[in-house]
């Protein structure tokens, strides 16, 4: 029994208690008093009621968010930067993600090559505004025998004179597949390219300081950028002392040719310490092209890219030096909005027998159910110059939980 | 100077040698990233305002790729004009960190997110997954079809244009009274036309609608798309024709980067029509500004309907 109803009782049971001046009044003045008393007991009631329901109403209306049922047509206030959680304690926490990769893969290979499956890579990307002034990404890459720290960086996004300054652990801006994470690659492999002449299938990571500045050629998009490392970078570079370092250059040349198709021109050079000898040093010189086509209107359905690559090495030691070379030329087709076909050529000199050439060949089917996963088979035929013939399928499953900071195009 | 240091010392010297890109201009510069907010930005700003869109009216706005000719474009901004609630979580972080412009950064006086103090409609009430397809965490994004959210972001451009440049305070307040004047205008003109078709049930192929259908009073019945951004199935795509025949739902509205085949198989099936429907302005070359937009919809509405429903 609510208030409410209490106070009615009591109404009515004062109401009915008889009145010590009323005493020996007639039973006809008895039985209307009676009438009356009953008739606004039962309107005290249907009021009390009424005032509990609306009581509760408010009590529900005041433990709920605002649904859009009840959105009135007024002007709202703007949306809270992040969904409000009861106690709010996420709200400066950075964004979360992890990117698994699973590979699968069959067929014969003489060397010693990919796992029949794998959780290849899990990729724990951590990314956060720190202050006015920078922000920082993380991303840890764990595999089934450790972790690494794949990036780790923070950038400086308010310098003066054009200039965006990253300090950190971070992909080195060599070419255009080095600068990408696994789970961005459009295969579930690295060409050649990056393992015979970048060190191996990670590539060239460098833990240091990159300076990149916008150099608008008119209306076309260009940037160069400088990144100077710590002297070590695994399989490609050695130092043998704490002031030798690896330095890189990169130089992009953006156009858009029309309002459907671009051009991506970079040129590389790279240059470090390789161990040999006390002041031996590797350089690495690079050229990559990318041509996309994506038509506007439909290019949720239709779109092609064929992108390519050349890098020569010159390693100095101590009888003179080794040259090497390396290229890929790669296209995809998308054919539907799930649905993509690829194909890759690729040809590089062998890692311990430079005058002789490994090569490739890759078809590649991708199926994209969302922008969180992908399904990926690639069968790839590759010579290897000092072992013979491998003939593998792989098939990569991906998918992304949390979120994911965009990548650059 | 050793041989070591030689290419860096070479490469920050061309570096140095470059200038950065210009940004002295007697226009505010403003970029948005849908034309719709261009379009608004031109009628307000008049030639006071360089207005440019990122994206195209006849694009998904959902993928929008993040080109670097992009990045030129936000350097140089004075204003950014956003859609906010994610619609360009997809491509603009990136591209703003990359910008070097701390003028348009959020929380600059140089950006400004569209959606602040408009009408934000599907707002979850619970938690959502990605189990749900791709959901918006702060509300429907598609919320500038809507004259009444138009006149709502019109005033917050001419607000920020009008703090950016002082000196075209009049200016701005003279355009913004006449977008004011020929909006109420026109929205007697498309209330008048749609009055017929209040309470109406329509299907559409994304959840781009529902502003447009709660102003006009449309009931949206249903989607072709089974979830936000995941395409149709056989089995969804079964179940709208049936829900069409047995609602008799004269119309599908379908925005213009979508592939008209399901929507098409659905209409012959069910006896419903297609209409092209068109969110953005530059949808078509004769959407060239706000008004266009919803003349050429309410018009294509009405054309639709004749002798249906």
């Amino acid at each position: 029994m609510n208030r409410a109803q209490i106070a009615a009782g009591a109404l009515a049971a004062l109401l009915l208690v008889p009145s010590p001046g009323r005493a020996g009044t007639d039973n006809d003045e008895v039985a209307t008093l009676s009438a009356l008393v009953a008739k606004l007991a039962a309107q005290v009631e249907a009021l009390s009621a009424q005032v509990a329901e609306q009581g509760e109403q408010l009590r529900r209306l005041s433990s709920q968010p605002p649904v859009e049922a009840t959105q009135a047509a007024t002007p709202q206030p703007p949306p809270p930067a992040a969904p409000a959680t009861a106690a709010g304690g996420n709200y400066f926490n950075p964004s979360i993600s992890l990117i698994g990769n699973f590979l699968a893969v069959g067929g014969h290979t003489p060397i010693e090559g990919l796992p029949s499956s794998d959780l290849r890579e899990s990729e724990l990307g951590l990314q956060a505004v720190v202050d006015p002034y920078a922000r920082a990404d993380f991303f840890l890459s764990f595999g089934e025998e450790g972790v690494d720290v794949e990036e780790g960086y923070l950038t400086f996004t308010q310098l003066p004179a054009d200039l965006l300054v990253k300090v950190g652990r971070q992909r080195a801006a060599f070419g255009k597949i080095n600068g990408l994470h696994l789970h961005t690659l459009p295969w579930p492999d690295e060409p050649l390219t990056t393992v015979n002449l970048l060190g191996g299938e990670e590539g060239w990571i460098g833990t240091g300081v990159s300076v990149s500045r916008l150099l608008p050629l008119g209306n076309l998009f260009s940037e160069a950028t400088v990144q100077v490392f710590r002297g070590d970078a695994e399989g490609l570079f050695e130092a043998r002392r704490r002031q030798d370092l690896a330095y890189n250059g990169h130089y992009r040349l953006f156009a858009d040719l029309t309002e459907a198709t671009n051009l991506d021109v970079g040129l590389s050079y790279g240059y470090g310490p390789n161990g040999i000898t006390e002041t031996s040093s590797t350089s690495l010189a690079g050229l990559d092209l990318t041509l996309r086509w994506k038509p506007l209107r439909t290019g949720l359905y239709r779109s092609a890219i064929v992108r390519g690559e050349l890098i020569a090495s010159r390693r100095h030691g101590e009888g003179g030096s080794d040259d090497r070379l390396g290229w890929f030329l790669s296209g995809e087709y998308q054919l539907a909005r799930r649905w993509s076909v690829g194909a890759r050529y690729e040809l590089a000199d062998a890692v311990d027998a430079p005058e002789r050439v490994d090569r490739g060949q890759a078809l590649l089917v991708t199926f994209s159910p969302t922008e969180f996963s992908q399904l990926r088979a690639e069968i790839r035929r590759r010579f290897y110059a000092q072992h013979g013939t491998a003939l593998e399928g792989l098939l990569q499953l991906q998918f992304a939980i949390g979120a994911h900071g965009a990548h650059p195009f | 100077m050793t041989r070591r240091t030689l290419p860096p010392v070479l490469l920050l010297a061309l570096l140095a040698a470059f200038g950065g890109p210009g940004r002295a201009e007697a226009k505010l510069r403003v970029v948005s990233t849908l034309e719709d907010f261009a379009a608004l930005a031109t009628a307000i700003g008049g030639e006071r305002v360089d207005a440019l869109s990122l994206a195209k009216g006849y694009q998904d706005p959902h993928f929008v790729d993040a080109k670097p000719s992009f990045i030129l474009q936000l350097s140089r901004a004075d204003l950014l004009i956003v859609a906010g609630l994610e619609l360009e979580i997809g491509y603009l972080p990136p591209m703003l960190d990359q910008s070097r412009n701390e003028k348009i950064r959020p929380g600059s006086r140089g950006y400004l997110d569209a959606s602040e103090g408009c009408e934000i409609l599907g707002r979850p009430s619970q938690p959502v997954t990605r189990a749900m397809g791709d959901v918006h965490p702060y509300g429907n994004p598609h919320y500038w079809i809507d004259p009444e959210n138009g006149r709502q972001i019109a005033r917050s451009i001419a607000a920020r244009l009008t703090e950016l440049d002082p000196a075209g305070r009049s200016d701005y307040a003279t355009n913004l009274a006449a977008f004011e004047i020929r909006l109420n205008e026109k929205e007697k003109v498309w209330t008048s036309r749609m009055a017929p078709f209040k309470g109406l049930r329509i299907v559409t192929f994304h959840d781009s609608w529902p502003n447009f259908a709660r102003r006009f009073e449309l009931v949206v019945a249903a989607q072709i798309e089974p979830k936000p951004g995941i395409p149709p199935s056989p089995t969804h795509t079964l179940e709208v024709i049936q829900q069409i025949e047995a609602e008799k739902i004269p119309v599908i509205l379908v925005e213009p980067y979508f592939d008209r085949k399901t929507p098409d198989f659905i209409a012959a099936k069910s006896g419903a029509v297609v209409v092209p429907f068109y969110p953005s302005v530059g949808g078509l070359p004769e959407i060239r500004d706000y008004f266009s937009l919803f003349d050429h919809n309410v018009e294509a509405f009405v054309t639709a309907m004749k002798g249906r429903g």
